[in-house]
């Protein structure tokens, strides 16, 4: 899913923060990608290689952190591990369990010279 | 280009001509252009120390890895930021432009196909005159869309995205200096036929509303669950097939709720015109709620 954009908003990110950290080069990018951003990760990695060539970040080791999904039940309040946003309370059955972590796609953080 | 879903980075048009930047008027638009500094809290972490060398054997091999360190002179530069700050935050500025003039804005999301723009031409007819209407067409190519809507009377403007897969919040906002605002009115923004990535991309909307076509198969909402969570509310479009269809209406229904409980539905179809006194109620409701949000805040 719309794994391009993302790639160019987090060149965009690098770009503004060498320039304002004065690097004249990126060696690692380390990203957050929650488990239910929507990400294809092996996609996010072959759209960054190409939007990063000729930038501060060309041949930079990219690194995805990912994070797993955690609900948490509307109904009876029990938290517990989602992959899928479609998934019933294990403890009432209630469906729509809220997202309470494994959604962020962040910059976390650069290894910069 | 994404392997996952096509999208590239060609050239933004809106009504056939290049967007320019709106710092640099001499370059062209691209999908998910470069521009724009965000303005980070850029937290510098100190380099580590190097790891001290281990006695006896290997303690070469260590040494050189101290020397190679060194000469690289790492730094890690702490982030923690958003991917979608950049969208969200002009996402903010385009809701903050709607709720001053009390526009209701209502983002069209649907797969290819589902019938958004013959619901949307047959909306604009019944609405036309009791309230002042606009629309943002996005699509890869062409404006057939918009030419579709302009035939009813309703001022549009189209925007390519190229082989962008969906619209972004800064496509809108260069919209919106081409658009007459429907003041007290309603602001239609029909986006690209992508039942996945448009999910992600805040456009300042006061609430998504998914089409989907009883010619789809029931548990879309369960293969594409991110559009269904994010919407308010879901059209199920083309009723009128029903009867020469294998669709189970209630079953799909059932589907869209397990992924959001709160998304309100409407059975419709726009060509026998079921369900449509329903949807456009639901129109003039949320505008009126738009309308009042504006006078408490004015």
């Amino acid at each position: 899913m719309h794994e391009m954009s993302l790639a160019e908003s987090v060149l965009q990110i690098i770009e503004n923060t060498a320039r304002a950290e004065k690097c004249t080069r990126v060696k690692t990018v380390r990203l957050e990608i929650g488990q239910l951003a929507g990400v294809e990760a092996e996609s996010l990695r072959f759209c960054f290689d190409v939007v990063t060539r000729d930038s501060v970040a060309q041949d930079a080791q990219l690194e995805i952190i990912e994070t797993a999904g955690l609900g948490k039940c509307t109904q009876c309040g029990c938290e517990t591990p989602i992959a899928s946003l479609y998934e019933a309370c294990p403890q009432c059955g209630s469906y729509g369990l809220s997202v309470i972590d494994g959604d962020a796609m962040r910059v976390k953080e650069l290894e910069v010279e | 280009m994404c392997t996952t879903c096509g999208c590239g980075t060609d050239q933004v048009l809106i009504r056939g001509k290049t967007a320019r930047h709106p710092n640099k008027p001499n370059e062209p638009l691209h999908f998910r252009a470069h521009e724009r500094v965000v303005q980070t809290e850029v937290q510098v972490r100190p380099p580590l120390p190097n790891p001290l060398p281990h006695a006896g054997e290997g303690a070469n091999e260590s040494l050189r890895e101290i020397n190679f360190d060194r000469s690289e002179a790492k730094r890690i530069v702490k982030l923690e930021q958003d991917i979608l700050a950049k969208n969200n935050s002009l996402a903010h500025s385009n809701r903050k432009r709607f709720a001053e003039s009390a526009i209701l804005a209502l983002n069209l999301v649907s797969s290819p196909g589902s019938g958004k723009t013959t619901l949307l031409v047959h909306t604009l007819q019944a609405l036309k005159g009791k309230l002042p209407l606009a629309v943002i067409e996005g699509d890869q190519q062409t404006d057939f869309d918009a030419e579709r809507i302009r035939a009813t009377g309703v001022e549009a403007i189209q925007i390519n995205t190229g082989k962008g897969c969906h619209l972004d919040a800064l496509m809108v906002e260069h919209a919106l200096q081409q658009l007459p605002l429907p003041q007290d009115g309603v602001l239609f923004i029909e986006n690209v036929g992508n039942l996945v990535c448009p999910a992600a991309f805040d456009l300042g909307e006061a609430a998504k509303v998914v089409v989907f076509s009883v010619t789809e198969g029931e548990d879309k909402p369960l293969k594409y669950p991110d559009m269904f969570r994010a919407a308010r509310l879901m059209l199920l479009s083309k009723c009128d097939l029903l009867p020469h269809l294998d669709f189970d209406a209630d079953l799909a229904i059932a589907y869209a709720r397990r992924v959001n409980p709160q998304l309100q539905v409407i059975r419709l179809s726009a060509t026998s015109g079921t369900g449509m006194a329903e949807w456009l109620e639901w129109i003039t409701t949320a505008c009126r709620a738009e309308r009042v949000a504006a006078a408490q805040t004015a």
